[in-house]
C-alpha cells in the first residue's frame, strides 16, 4: 500500500503537446516502465485541438472525457500555461479523474478559489498547483522529480518546494530510510490538498511508519497541522521549516512564501510542531538526522 | 504589484467606492494650486511612496516634516510641498535608507466622525477573500489582533456572487454604527470587496475608513497590491507600477526570468528552487555567516541566468564570498555545471566561490569543476559547504 498512488493508477497528462508536458510525459514513463514491467502507467494525453495525433507513442486527446473513456485514465499531470490551469483543473474534475496533480507554477490566486469552490462539489483530489508531484517508489511517479533519489520505504513525505523535497528524499535514502509516497503539496497561497490531509492518509496508512513535513514560512498551514499532529498522529513525525532568515513583508520565491504582519514566520511553526513532539530539524543538513530521531525516540 | 495611494485611490473611485477629493502634485506651486480648487481652508499633504508608516515617518533633510500634515493655508502647503518633494523620507516600513519623495497627493479636509478599519486578503484556510473589519480604526491592525482580538471582526466574501447585504448588516451591527453609517457601509463594503476581486487584488486595505459626521463612508488611505500572477489578464495595470519604488537589483533579476531578494549579509546564494534556496539562507547563518541575498534561479538554469545570477549577487559590495547550492533533478549536475564555468569567466571572480552539488550525473559534474582549473571550493555536503564558505570569509 501507500497513499494517491498504486498499482492501479493510470495517468494521462493535460498539456502533453508542450515541451515540457511531454518531456516529463516521457520521463514519467521511463520510470514506470522501469521499476515494473506489468503494465503502462503513463496511457496518453490531452491537447484541446490536438487530437488523433501521436507524440512519442502517446494518444493524444481533445478532451479529458475522451482520454478516459479510450484509455481507463483516473490521474492526471497537468501542464498547462497559468491562464488555462484552472480550467484545465476544473475539466479532469467534471470529467471523474479522481487525482489531479498540477503541476503549472504561476496560477492566479482567486483562480485556485474558484477552482476550490468547484471541486468541494466532486470527489477529485488536487495535488498542488506549482508543486513537483507525487511519487510513489517503485510503483509510479506523477511529477517531475528524479526519480532515483527516492527509494520505496516506509517514511510518508509531505513537502511545500521542490528542490527541498528532493534534498530530504536524499537524506533519508542516505540513512536506509525509503518512502512510502513522497508529496509535494506546492507553495501557493492556496492549495487543493494540505498537511492535514495528508497526515490523515499516512496515519491510516499500513505501509507508512513514519512522517516527514517540511514546510516553509508564510500562512499558519504548518500550525494547524501540528494542532492535527498532536490529536491524530500517532506515528512519529520529523519537520523542517525554510525560511528561518526570510525578513518580513518579502515574498521569497514561492506565491505563498512571505511573513505578512509579523505572522507565519519559521520560528513560530518550529515551536508549534516542537510542542506537538515533532523532531524538527534546525538545519536543512539535518533532515535526515531528524527522521532517524523521531523513529528512535517513539521506539526506544 | 504594490501601487500608490494616490493610483488606488483614482481606481476604488472609478469603482464607486467613496475616496476624499484629492488632486496629485509634483511641485510647489501644484501644491498651492491644488490647495487653491479644494475650497482653500483646510487640507491634507501626503507624501507618495509605498511604505506605510508616512503620517509618523521623518524625512532625512528636514527631521522635523512628518510625511503627513494637515494644512490651513496656501502658503503652509507651499512650505510643506517644498521640503517634502525630492527629499527622503524615512518610515517605519522604509527602513533606514528610506525612500524619495516625487509626488504628493493634496486631499480636502473631512469632518471626521470615528474611524474605522477595513482590508481584504485572501485567507488561505478558508479558500478564498475575507473583508476584516475593526473599530479600531488607524492602528496597525497587526496590533489590534494581538492586543484585543475580540475587536476583530472577519466576513468571508463569496468571490463569485460577492458581500451579501445580510452579511454588511451584521458587520455594522457588530460595528455599533448609525443608521446613517449602517446605510453607508451597505454603498461602500459590497463595491470596496468586488474591486479586489474584479482587479486580482492580493490586498486592499482601508486604514482609517473615516465615518463622517453625516454618516458617510470614505477611504481615508488606500492600499492596494495585485496578484503578480494575474497580470496578464489587467495588462492596464502594469502601467501604475513605480519602478523607483523597486530595488534595482530586484527589478534585474526578476527581466533575467529569477527570483532575487537582496538582504543585509556577506555571503551571496545561488540555489535552484526556492524551498532550497531559502533553506540554504538559513544553513550560512546556521553556521554563524549572513546571507546577502535569495536568489532561486529556477528548474531550466542557462548560461545566461547564471551568468546575470553571478553579476546580481556581486553588484552587492557587502558580498565577500558566493555559495552555489545545486540539487540536480530533471536539470543534470553536469549541464548546470558547464553553465557555471562559462558564468564564471564571463564575470571574473574576485571573492571565494564554494559550489556544491548533488544529484544526478553529479560525479560527472565534479569532475568537470576539478578539472577545469578554476579557483573554485568544492563542498561535500550541505554543512561542509557551509563551514566552507564561512572559513572563506573569516581567512
Amino acid at each position: 500500500m501507500s497513499i494517491l498512488v498504486n498499482k492501479d493508477t493510470r495517468v494521462i497528462c493535460q498539456g502533453i503537446t508542450g515541451k515540457t508536458g511531454l518531456f516529463h510525459s516521457q520521463k514519467c514513463r521511463e520510470y514506470a516502465r522501469e521499476v515494473r514491467t506489468d503494465s503502462d502507467v503513463f496511457v496518453g494525453g490531452v491537447t484541446p485541438g490536438k487530437g488523433g495525433q501521436t507524440v512519442d507513442d502517446f494518444p493524444v486527446f481533445n478532451s479529458v472525457a475522451e482520454a478516459i473513456e479510450k484509455t481507463g485514465a483516473n490521474a492526471t499531470m497537468i501542464f498547462v500555461p497559468p491562464p488555462f490551469c484552472a480550467d484545465a483543473i476544473i475539466e479532469a474534475a467534471d470529467s471523474g479523474i479522481q487525482l489531479i496533480v498540477a503541476i503549472t507554477e504561476g496560477v492566479p490566486t482567486l483562480d485556485m478559489v474558484r477552482v476550490s469552490h468547484y471541486l468541494a462539489k466532486t470527489s477529485a483530489r488536487l495535488i498542488g498547483p506549482n508543486c513537483p508531484g507525487v511519487i510513489t517508489p517503485g510503483v509510479a511517479k506523477i511529477g517531475i522529480m528524479p526519480g532515483y533519489i527516492h527509494t520505496p520505504g516506509t517514511v510518508g513525505l509531505i513537502s511545500k518546494s521542490g528542490t527541498l523535497t528532493y534534498e530530504a528524499a536524499w537524506q533519508l535514502g542516505n540513512i536506509g530510510l525509503g518512502q512510502s509516497t513522497a508529496i509535494g503539496i506546492g507553495g501557493d497561497p492556496i492549495i487543493g490538498t494540505n498537511f492535514i490531509d495528508l497526515l490523515e492518509m499516512f496515519e491510516n496508512d499500513p505501509d507508512t511508519e513514519a512522517i516527514m513535513m517540511i514546510g516553509e514560512i508564510g500562512g499558519d498551514a504548518e500550525i494547524q497541522a501540528a494542532n492535527y499532529i498532536k490529536d491524530h498522529v500517532t506515528k512519529p513525525v520529523a519537520g523542517f521549516i525554510a525560511g528561518q532568515t526570510a525578513p518580513p513583508g518579502k515574498r521569497m520565491g514561492h506565491a505563498g512564501a512571505i511573513i505578512s504582519g509579523g505572522a507565519g514566520t519559521a520560528a513560530e511553526k518550529m515551536d508549534a510542531l516542537e510542542a506537538v513532539g515533532v523532531v524538527v530539524a534546525q538545519s536543512p543538513a539535518d533532515m535526515g538526522k531528524a527522521m532517524q530521531e523521531a523513529i528512535t525516540r517513539k521506539n526506544g | 504589484m504594490k501601487i500608490h495611494e494616490f493610483q488606488a485611490k483614482e481606481l476604488l473611485k472609478v469603482a464607486g467606492v467613496t475616496v476624499p477629493d484629492g488632486i496629485v502634485a509634483s511641485s510647489p506651486d501644484e501644491a498651492v494650486e491644488a490647495f487653491e480648487q479644494l475650497g482653500g481652508k483646510l487640507a491634507v499633504v501626503k507624501a507618495q511612496i509605498h511604505a506605510g508608516g508616512r503620517g509618523k515617518g521623518r524625512f532625512k533633510e528636514h527631521p522635523d516634516q512628518p510625511g503627513v500634515v494637515l494644512v490651513r493655508s496656501a502658503g503652509e502647503a507651499r512650505e510643506h510641498a517644498e521640503r517634502m518633494l525630492g527629499s527622503t523620507l524615512v518610515t517605519i516600513q522604509t527602513g533606514e535608507e528610506g525612500k524619495q519623495v516625487n509626488t504628493l497627493l493634496v486631499e480636502a479636509g473631512l469632518d471626521i466622525a470615528s474611524e474605522l478599519y477595513a482590508g481584504v486578503v485572501v485567507d488561505r484556510a478558508a479558500g478564498g477573500p475575507v473583508l476584516i473589519m475593526s473599530s479600531e480604526g488607524g492602528t496597525e491592525i497587526e496590533k489590534v489582533a494581538h492586543d484585543s482580538p475580540e475587536k476583530i471582526l472577519n466576513c468571508n466574501v463569496d468571490a463569485g456572487y460577492g458581500l451579501q447585504a445580510a452579511q454588511v448588516r451584521k458587520l455594522a451591527h457588530q460595528l455599533g454604527l448609525s443608521a446613517a453609517a449602517a446605510a453607508s457601509a451597505q454603498k461602500f463594503l459590497p463595491k470596496l470587496a468586488k474591486f479586489f476581486t474584479d482587479n486580482d487584488c492580493t490586498q486592499v486595505e482601508i486604514n482609517p475608513l473615516v465615518v463622517t459626521a453625516a454618516g458617510d463612508f470614505v477611504a481615508l488611505d488606500a492600499k492596494v497590491a495585485f496578484d503578480d500572477n494575474a497580470m496578464f489578464r489587467h495588462k492596464e495595470l502594469l502601467e501604475l507600477r513605480d519602478l523607483n519604488e523597486e530595488d534595482e537589483s530586484e527589478v534585474r533579476a526578476g527581466n533575467a526570468g529569477l527570483s532575487y531578494v537582496k538582504l543585509d549579509g556577506t555571503i551571496g546564494c545561488l540555489v535552484n528552487g526556492a524551498g532550497l534556496a531559502m533553506s540554504t539562507m538559513d544553513l550560512i547563518k546556521h553556521h554563524g555567516g549572513e546571507p546577502a541575498n535569495f536568489l532561486d534561479v529556477g528548474g531550466g538554469a542557462n548560461v545566461d541566468q547564471v551568468t546575470e545570477a553571478f553579476r546580481i549577487i556581486l553588484a552587492d559590495d557587502n558580498v565577500k564570498a558566493v555559495l552555489v547550492n545545486i540539487f540536480g533533478g530533471i536539470m543534470k549536475c553536469d549541464v548546470i555545471v558547464e553553465a557555471l564555468l562559462a558564468a564564471y569567466d564571463q564575470v571574473g571572480f574576485t571573492v571565494p566561490l564554494v559550489v556544491r552539488l548533488e544529484g544526478t550525473n553529479v560525479e560527472k559534474a565534479r569532475s568537470m569543476l576539478a578539472e577545469s582549473g578554476k579557483d573554485i571550493i568544492a563542498a561535500t555536503d550541505l554543512t561542509d559547504a557551509a563551514q566552507k564558505v564561512v572559513a572563506s570569509i573569516s581567512a
